[in-house]
């Protein structure tokens, strides 16, 4: 865990130190279709992590956090969040507790309530492998039983074993080595 | 001791209403079982490591009968967004909108406004691929770099959700080993977009979510 957890302050300090990367590559101007695209998308529904909204916002507030902008999210929800997490999860009862990052349920529910996707463009790309953290989402990753060790687990994934792991570890059809990735539908 | 946590933690559980549903699939009134309706979004590296993928799919649980009539709105744009500067304001974003049977990738391209409300950039490079009918093989295509897909596909997503259900419900109080995925046999409608990661900056660390966008 101590790995984990030190493997976890690096990718906050890339978070906090990385600088803008240019992205002046040249983007090919195509002439416009006659197809019209024409008017005003307004948002509906949006995720970063998986199943964020679905775990920590109110049932009233559902709609309100899909139509949050990223930047507003922390201000307007993270309490909600940290209220629900410790009415939860027995691995939050009490003061002090934290889960396998060192999170107590402030920290825990800080990172969660910005609802983006960190992912790295310098290398693997996973929810948690047992290695890295955080680095992206890929199809394979068992982003439930990451969810469930990191509200349950407490400190050292021990804790509430029954409720930290649903025992569904995989797809029901493998996925694709080349594009599209994703299996074939049923 | 172990036992009364246990039993307080199921019983807030209950209480608290907490609708665990899935990924994100039906998470909220507004697009619950609608063609906005997100459920899962991904981004990871690519067969080709120069490459990031992104991955949005919407309208969950289609069984095989639902998804041979299943289709795209041509109302409602997916945006792929992309921070790359650290402070999780859109500096990137990748369209994709159905027309007549295909579906049209506009970007990587900074918006004209970030936030709630998008136009169609249609300006940017674009990447045009017809739409996957149910029963035929993925088609393709690459231009620029850039390779997409749009159809119907396996969900991806797995989850033993009845368990959890039952476990929410006061029927039973642990998760079953093994456990069954509830998301078996079950499809969605899928976007891919593979783009060279000098495309979206080439190092360091993206924030990237999706949204669904409707006219």
């Amino acid at each position: 865990m101590k790995n984990l957890k030190n493997i976890f302050t690096v990718l906050l300090i890339t978070l906090v130190a990385f600088n803008c990367s240019d992205d002046d590559d040249a983007t090919m101007v195509v002439t416009p279709t006659g197809t019209d695209f024409s008017g005003t998308y307004t948002q509906q529904d949006q995720m970063g992590r998986p199943a964020v909204n679905t775990v920590f916002v109110s049932s009233g507030s559902k709609d309100t956090f899909n139509t949050t902008i990223p930047t507003d999210q922390n201000a307007g929800f993270q309490s909600m969040f940290e209220a629900n997490l410790t009415a939860l999860s027995p691995a939050f009862a009490n003061p002090g507790d934290a889960n396998a990052l060192g999170q107590d349920a402030a920290a825990f529910t800080g990172l969660l309530a910005t609802d983006v996707l960190n992912v790295s463009l310098d290398g693997t790309t996973t929810f948690y492998d047992g290695t890295n953290v955080l680095t992206g989402r890929n199809l394979a990753d068992d982003v439930i039983t990451v969810e469930l060790l990191l509200i349950f687990g407490g400190e050292d994934f021990s804790e509430n074993p029954t409720l930290s792991n649903d025992n569904v570890s995989e797809n029901d059809k493998p996925f694709l080595a080349s594009f599209p990735y994703l299996a074939s539908p049923w | 001791m172990k036992n009364f946590k246990f039993i307080l933690g199921v019983g807030v559980f209950a209480a608290a209403s907490f609708f665990f549903l899935s990924a994100d699939h039906i998470d909220a009134p507004a697009v619950q079982g609608g063609t906005s309706d997100i459920t899962d979004f991904y981004a990871f590296q690519g067969e080709d490591t120069n490459n990031l993928v992104f991955v949005a799919n919407v309208q969950g649980l289609l069984s095989p009968t639902a998804s041979a009539s299943a289709s795209f709105d041509e109302n409602v744009m997916i945006e792929f967004n992309i921070d790359n500067t650290g402070d999780n304001v859109e500096d990137l974003v990748i369209q994709a909108i159905p027309r007549d049977g295909k579906m049209y990738f506009f970007g990587p391209v900074a918006p004209g406004t970030t936030g709630l409300s998008s136009r169609v950039m249609t300006d940017a490079t674009q990447t045009v691929v017809d739409i996957t009918a149910y029963g035929e093989s993925a088609m393709t295509e690459t231009s620029n770099g850039i390779t997409a897909f749009a159809g119907p596909r396996d969900d991806p997503f797995f989850f033993d959700f009845n368990q959890y259900s039952a476990i929410i419900a006061g029927d039973a109080t642990a998760f079953n080993d093994p456990g069954t995925d509830t998301f078996a046999g079950t499809n969605v409608m899928s976007i891919v977009v593979e783009v060279p990661k000098s495309m979206i900056g080439g190092t360091g660390t993206i924030n990237t979510w999706v949204e669904s966008k409707s006219k």
